[in-house]
């Protein structure tokens, strides 16, 4: 090639690269929504890991689901409060402890609001908490093996709907009464709301894996508590709660709770009621409550608490404030610094933010406008740091990224509003599609967010995918914030009905999984640790039936010498010491779900036959390739014929 | 007369060869891997001087739970009698070199060279044979999967494919070790004899 052809191909090369350049940027600054590159932002190809795991609580389900961001793909459903014979959450001997309550084993609640565990006020991926609203309870799952390890009911409260939000060192998860009762409970008429009906706040000890507890209640009036954020860095040590019927009515609360010019948001400064109960303010009231727990042996054991520290405002001074709040607020969000208190007025035309550097001046000066039961109401004036004007109808949540910016979704005009802090000035909108409700930014209740993203949870659905009949999954948007303007990437299907989630960097969870469980660690009272142990054993009418699976077989896979009636239970041992090789557990006719017993575990199936004959059972699992295999009999004779117990593999 | 010592250089490198063979003892002396699809984080063995392990925790338990469908016996290092034998030998050899290079006799460095060399081939042929045994002498009535003609013998050096299993056998740190000790003898070795012949023909 000579000099002068080579120059003008590369002067050609150049020009088409420019050119190529020139369209990206122009493409990637539009603010169109969807087309082209957002593909390949939310494109994660073939064995790679998304880079954010996102945890969507489960609403209606019970349970809490993970989904990888961006991809929007689901990845596991975490059993909670709900029985989910999948796995055998709540069926299995081992884990039908876990929803007892003390209104007696309970197989669903409704969970809304996950909390990452946080440490310095940033989520580090240990565990990660989910209320129960109808029954209330507070869970905790562990995420090195993504399964509920915890489950802690809440005496003297109804509809646990403000909670679990966490505090900055995950020393206390939250919860309170969203619907205001009699507390002792009591046979009153319910139009004696008024004289009769109050609520708590409560303070859950979630530090210490294993012994979550009640550290106090504090007696509030008779409104309804809807959610909460902690407070964190200048605000670490307060609580924050907002309000709605303030009016105290009993009926027909879409009108007769929205008649109030004004709610509130309760601060609560916690230390200020630990210090409280350490002088021993509080006393102790009746209030049966159950705590449970999956011990180290992996059985849940379940333990009944009668009584409670219960703190009245008036016995300790300095701990509640209430913040005058527009109109029914509904979501009350903290920012990175702590010093902006963002109350969604659901019903109103701006967003209020208070401050709490005006707070705590205000409680100084004591700008109260009135005391209800002991607790001052300061000025709204006195603590409003600004208000976002116009920013859309129905405001209900906000989340922060680490720029100084909020996100509030708004639930009628369908969007999601980016406002600046500290000039309330509204800078972007997006719509959402349809609905939303609550937001989140991975990190974007913490000290630090992660930013990149925010996924808008939608409660309405419609025409977003293919139609399945009246019931639709729920929809849910992911939207890139890392530029100036938002960024509509990718539509994904969320199961139950998500309401809050909370999202983190992957890394901060892969680097502790637990990939199978140690035999030689296995303390069940039932394991089988080797196929020379299995066995069977008669205990009156109860038949242990002491069983190992390894690829690809059972052992004992004869059984003979069950009888009609009797409560057979298979002590289901994995002897696999291999990742991702758990074996299931199916026989007919039984009650309550399969086994899937994970390596080196041991689970439990209650099966009480009914019939005279020889019934199979199987793996479920599709554990190698001989799985079809892994099969046996028990023969179950008439009761009373006292047949011999024989039981083999391969005999 | 003729100089029957090995130079001062040479002892010094003997000794170090002789004490590096010490870490033979903590390292292992062979690998083989194991790759297949349904084992991407892959699966090996470590071939020690007195052990057979795996290279994950559970790898040998989860090996032998896999050749139980083709009917292979398990491998049980307790069965393996070498491993018993093999660190006393390996003794031995230390002491030979430390010997050499203690006494700086040219015979007992040559003797040394010839005892390690000797040691290497019947260490692989044995491995070998083993291989074999493992491959070939499966268990025709517990076997599940039988595919005629077909046999599981492991490569003794380099890659070969067992049905699913994508199998790499080659020396591991403790190898490589004894593989540069031989060379270095080796080398030391021939520069000596090379050095005796020399100065034979000067004198005569």
């Amino acid at each position: 090639m000579t000099n002068s052809r080579f120059r003008l191909v590369m002067l050609v090369a150049a020009a088409v690269f420019a050119g190529a350049f020139t369209y990206a940027c122009q493409s990637s600054s539009g603010p169109a929504a969807g087309a082209g590159d957002a593909a390949s932002d939310v494109y994660v190809a073939p064995g790679d890991y998304d880079e954010f795991y996102a945890f969507m609580s489960g609403g209606f389900s019970g349970n809490v689901t993970v989904h990888g961001l961006p991809s929007g793909r689901l990845i596991k459903t975490i059993a909670v409060f709900s029985q989910y014979p999948e796995n055998s959450w709540g069926y299995s001997e081992e884990t039908k402890n876990m929803l007892n309550t003390s209104f007696g084993m309970i197989p669903w609640d409704d969970a809304h609001h996950p909390q990452l565990s946080q440490t310095d006020g940033i989520p580090d991926g240990r565990w990660l908490f989910i209320n129960g609203n109808n029954t209330p309870r507070v869970a905790r799952i562990d995420l090195s093996k993504f399964e509920t390890e915890e489950i802690l009911e809440i005496p003297n409260s109804a509809g646990n709907h403000a909670s679990p939000f966490i505090t900055p060192n995950s020393e206390y998860v939250i919860a309170s009464t969203r619907f205001s009762v009699p507390i002792p409970q009591a046979d009153v008429p319910i139009s004696t709301f008024k004289e009769n009906f109050s609520g708590t706040l409560s303070f859950i000890r979630a530090d210490r894996p294993g012994e979550m507890d009640i550290a106090f209640q504090i007696h509030v009036p008779g409104f309804d508590y809807d959610i909460a954020h902690s407070g964190r860095q200048v605000s670490d040590g307060w609580a924050f709660f907002t309000t709605y019927n303030t009016e105290q009515e009993h009926t027909l609360l879409e009108v007769n709770a929205s008649q109030a010019d004004k709610d509130f948001v309760a601060a609560v400064n916690w230390r200020r009621a630990e210090t409280c109960v350490a002088e021993e303010a509080g006393r102790l009231v009746p209030g049966q409550y159950v705590h449970n727990v999956m011990g180290e042996d992996r059985i849940g054991r379940s333990e009944l608490r009668n009584s409670v520290r219960m703190i009245e405002p008036a016995d300790c001074s300095d701990m509640i404030y209430f913040l005058p709040t527009p109109k029914s607020p509904h979501g009350v969000d903290v920012d990175p610094t702590g010093e902006y208190i963002v109350a969604g007025g659901k019903l109103a035309t701006t967003i209020p933010v208070h401050s709490f550097s005006k707070m705590i001046d205000a409680i100084a000066n004591e700008r109260f406008e009135t005391v209800i039961n002991g607790i001052p109401v300061l000025e709204y004036e006195a603590v409003l740091a600004g208000e976002v004007q116009e920013p859309g109808l129905g405001p209900l949540h906000t989340e922060f990224d680490a720029n100084g910016n909020a996100y509030t979704s708004m639930f009628i005009s369908s969007e999601i509003v980016k406002w600046k802090l500290g000039t309330w000035e509204v800078l972007d909108r997006q719509e959402a599609y349809y609905s939303t409700g609550h937001l989140m930014i991975p990190g974007g209740d913490s000290s630090e967010p992660f930013g990149k993203y925010v996924v808008a949870l939608n409660k309405i659905t419609k025409d977003r995918y293919l139609p399945t009949g009246p019931e639709l999954a729920h929809s849910a948007q992911l939207i890139d914030i890392s530029g100036d303007n938002m960024r509509l990437l990718l539509d994904f299907p969320t199961m139950g009905e998500p309401h809050y989630a909370q999202g983190l960097p992957a890394e901060l969870v892969t680097a502790n999984q637990v990939q199978m469980f140690d035999l030689t660690e296995n303390s069940n009272p039932h394991a089988t640790l080797q196929e020379s142990d299995a066995r069977i054993e008669r205990a009156g009418n109860t038949v242990h039936v002491y069983m190992t699976t390894i690829r690809s077989h059972f052992a004992p896979d004869n059984i003979e010498g069950v009888m009609v009636g009797d409560t057979v239970l298979f002590h289901v041992t994995n002897l696999e010491q291999d990742w991702d090789v758990p074996h299931g557990f199916a026989v007919i006719g039984a009650r309550n779900s399969e086994l899937l017993v994970m390596p080196g575990e041991t689970r439990t199936l209650r099966w009480v036959p009914q019939r005279v004959g020889v019934f199979p059972f199987y793996c479920t699992d599709f554990c190698s390739a001989l799985h079809q295999e892994m099969q046996g009999y028990v023969r179950v004779s008439p009761r009373g014929s006292n047949p011999t117990i024989s039981f083999g593999t391969g005999d | 007369m003729t100089n029957l010592k090995a130079s001062p250089a040479s002892r010094r490198i003997v000794l170090a060869a002789a004490l590096a063979l010490i870490l033979l003892y903590f390292v292992p002396l062979w690998k083989i891997s194991l790759q297949a699809p349904q084992y991407p984080e892959g699966i090996g063995l470590l071939i020690r001087i007195d052990t057979i392990e795996g290279v994950g925790r559970h790898d040998l338990q989860n090996i032998n739970g896999l050749n139980h469908y083709i009917g292979m016996k398990a491998i049980v290092p307790d069965a393996i009698p070498e491993l018993s034998y093999m660190p006393w030998i390996l003794a031995v050899l230390i002491g030979w070199g430390l010997l050499a290079a203690a006494s700086g006799k040219r015979w007992l460095l040559y003797a040394w060279f010839a005892a390690l060399v000797v040691s290497a081939v019947a260490g692989l042929v044995d491995f070998y044979l083993w291989g074999y045994d493992y491959g070939h002498n499966l268990d025709a009535e517990m076997a599940i999967i039988k595919i005629p003609g077909m046999t599981y013998q492991p490569p003794l050096i380099g890659t070969k494919n067992l049905l699913n299993f994508t199998a790499t056998s080659l020396p591991a740190v403790g190898g490589w070790i004894g593989i540069l000790v031989g060379l270095v003898v080796g080398w030391r070795t021939w520069k000596e004899a090379r050095g005796a012949r020399h100065a034979r023909a000067t004198e005569g």
